[in-house]
């Protein structure tokens, strides 16, 4: 199928006085993980909850698959699965009635669907807990439970609102893994988080949304291009070469305890070419050059002039984070 | 980066499932989506037996009239204690009914207050099972909850002079009042703003058999409680069961109930199936 997993136009709404969306357009192709970055009422619910049927759009479309959200609701509920911010398992079920609860709702034969709840409770480590009351589980256990209730009906597109808000980090970077692996089933995913990291180690492609609109799209590396800081950091076997270094970019911070020298630059093919002919031509061979660009973060202080909410206590899943400006040009 | 070392993934997916057809049976579909909800409701009530709450009121009245109440009220209806038991039970039976709207009301408000409605919204669930599940599944309990008081009033002395076709006749006069303040409490539950307000909102119901003739006949009332007392829908429903049980007068109640339950169960179904609809996701 050559159409687009989603795609909408001018998606628009607004909840009494105050307008949620405005304009949003997204194409995303099959099979692409693609995260909506923005802080706390951004609207990123809301273009969940739009385009997953749940509410309608004031103005605008969205297509799922080619099925319209609200003309043929009917159609896309067929072909996505939702696992919202807020848990939706029955607390009154154990795991496996849930799991055999959402399995009857796909009207496969009944051997069929014992053999997915027993695929699904073992994929997702609840194999043991299936017998338990889904309201004894942890954060990390109801959210598994979650996704896998979401995922019982093998849906094309999932979504998933904020997939990891509350959990500790070890939970964090299984659900991480969880969608990884969804990923290499063919399942395009609809993310949305607050957190930087989790949009740069997860998607392939992130737009950030602010205050209802999309403020900049593209790959993390591409994101992270847009914005100025970026620099090519040289490192050189001795002092010497570093002196002579230096003199050819007049821009460029040195850090001479490291022999260390940054050179402002995207860090592109062209841009590396030009720098490796020009210390070449003074017979400097650089012991280890690496890229460093900003991160996501600094692109999205650039954009709104706020920073979206920051996780402490994970670690930097990407090596793209810079440690950068405080260092460059002391 | 994550994104530049994953594989490039197909564009055709290799797990798509047969495209379900829920078109080609929307009937037996809806049925099956139906008994599902109905099965979770059950189970919710063996988990959390509301059951006992529901029986427990009608149960606690019954005992308070019939011992603490009854020789007087007996005395204002002519005859003693026994006889006022003979009154009151039809009335119970109803409240019963009353009661639990309370209870449908409430799971109802539970689930909409939770994740799990969205996720059913978002699913290709015949519309309308879900609450339809709540009625039935809330129903189901309500019944064994009439029946639970019946017996006991029988144990306490009540004498019924109902034969088997009065008896089900019975039984399908409280189905079809189980199916109208069904929906009515499933769309108070759908409507209220949070479980406290779903649990208040029946409250009021609960006072209608009190207001009726439920409790006392209602020409011992004041005139202009008597013209509330006469109009009101749980009159005619009292008036039914008591007809039904005791074999008094039923006159037009019968078809003026069922009139009245055809009117509360469209009102509560049209109400409940579109702010279920509009309802905005949590």
């Amino acid at each position: 199928m050559s159409e687009l997993a989603i795609h909408t136009n001018g998606l628009s709404k607004s909840f009494k006085a105050k307008q949620v969306l405005s304009g949003v357009d997204l194409r995303i192709p099959p099979g692409e993980v693609f995260a909506l970055l923005g802080p706390n009422g951004a609207g990123k619910t809301t273009t969940v909850n739009i385009l997953s049927t749940l509410s309608r759009p004031d103005a605008g479309t969205a297509r799922v698959f080619g099925h319209d959200v609200v003309g043929e609701a009917a159609r896309v509920r067929e072909l996505i699965g939702v696992t919202g911010q807020f848990s939706a398992v029955d607390g009154l079920l154990t795991g496996r009635e849930n799991l055999a609860m959402m399995a009857a709702f796909t009207h496969i034969p009944k051997p069929e669907q014992q053999a997915r709840v027993d695929e699904l409770l073992e994929r997702f480590d609840l194999a043991e807990a299936g017998t338990k009351v889904a309201s004894t589980y942890s954060g990390g256990m109801r959210r598994r439970l979650d996704l896998a209730m979401t995922l019982i009906a093998r849906p094309r597109l999932v979504f998933l609102d904020e997939p990891t808000t509350g959990l500790d980090p070890r939970s964090r970077r299984t659900m991480w893994d969880i969608v990884d692996e969804l990923v290499g089933d063919g399942v395009s995913i609809f993310l949305t988080t607050q957190y930087l990291e989790e949009a740069d180690a997860l998607a392939d492609r992130i737009a950030m949304l602010d205050n209802g609109g999309i403020v900049a799209e593209g790959t993390p590396a591409e994101l992270k291009r847009q914005m100025p800081g970026g620099h090519v950091r040289l490192e050189f076997a001795t002092a010497d070469d570093l002196d002579r270094a230096r003199l050819l970019w007049s821009d460029a911070g040195a850090e001479a305890a490291e022999l260390s020298l940054d050179v402002p630059g995207d860090g592109s093919v062209d841009h590396i070419r030009q720098l490796l002919t020009r210390l070449e031509g003074e017979g400097i061979e650089p012991r280890h050059l690496s890229i460093e660009t900003p991160s996501l973060d600094d692109v999205f202080f650039a954009l709104t002039g706020h920073r979206p909410e920051t996780t402490p206590d994970i670690e930097t899943a990407a090596g793209g984070t810079a440690p950068t400006d405080k260092e460059i040009a002391r | 980066m994550t994104a530049a070392a994953r594989p490039t993934p197909p564009s055709q997916p290799t797990r798509v499932p047969a495209p379900p057809t829920p078109a080609d049976a929307p009937t037996a579909s809806a049925l099956v989506d139906t008994m599902i909800m109905v099965k979770r409701q059950l189970v919710h009530g063996l988990r959390y037996p509301v059951f006992f709450y529901i029986v427990g009121m009608p149960l606690v009245l019954l005992l308070l009239f019939t011992y603490v109440f009854g020789g007087t009220l007996g005395r204002g209806i002519g005859g003693d204690s026994g006889d006022y038991l003979d009154y009151l039970l039809p009335g119970l039976l109803v409240l019963t009914l009353a009661g639990g709207m309370q209870l449908t009301a409430l799971s109802v408000s539970q689930d909409m207050n939770e994740g799990i409605v969205s996720r059913f919204r978002s699913m290709p669930i015949s519309r309308g099972s879900v609450l339809a599940g709540h009625v039935i599944g809330n129903g189901i309990q309500q019944f064994l909850a009439v029946i639970v008081v019946l017996l006991v009033g029988v144990a306490l002395g009540f004498r019924p002079t109902a034969t088997g076709i009065d008896y089900l006749a019975l039984a399908g006069f409280v189905l079809v009042l189980l199916v109208a303040l069904g929906w009515l409490a499933v769309a108070m539950g759908v409507q209220a703003k949070s479980v406290e307000a779903a649990s208040n909102l029946p409250m009021i119901v609960v006072m209608f058999p009190f207001m009726g003739s439920g409790f006392v006949p209602t020409d011992s009332m004041p005139e202009w409680m008597q013209v509330f007392a006469e109009v009101q829908p749980f009159t005619p429903f009292i008036e039914t069961v008591r007809g039904l049980l005791m074999g008094t007068e039923i006159g037009p109640d019968w078809w003026v109930s069922l009139l009245w339950c055809a009117g509360l169960a469209a009102l509560g179904y049209v109400w409940a199936r579109l702010k279920y609809e509009h309802r905005t996701a949590r």
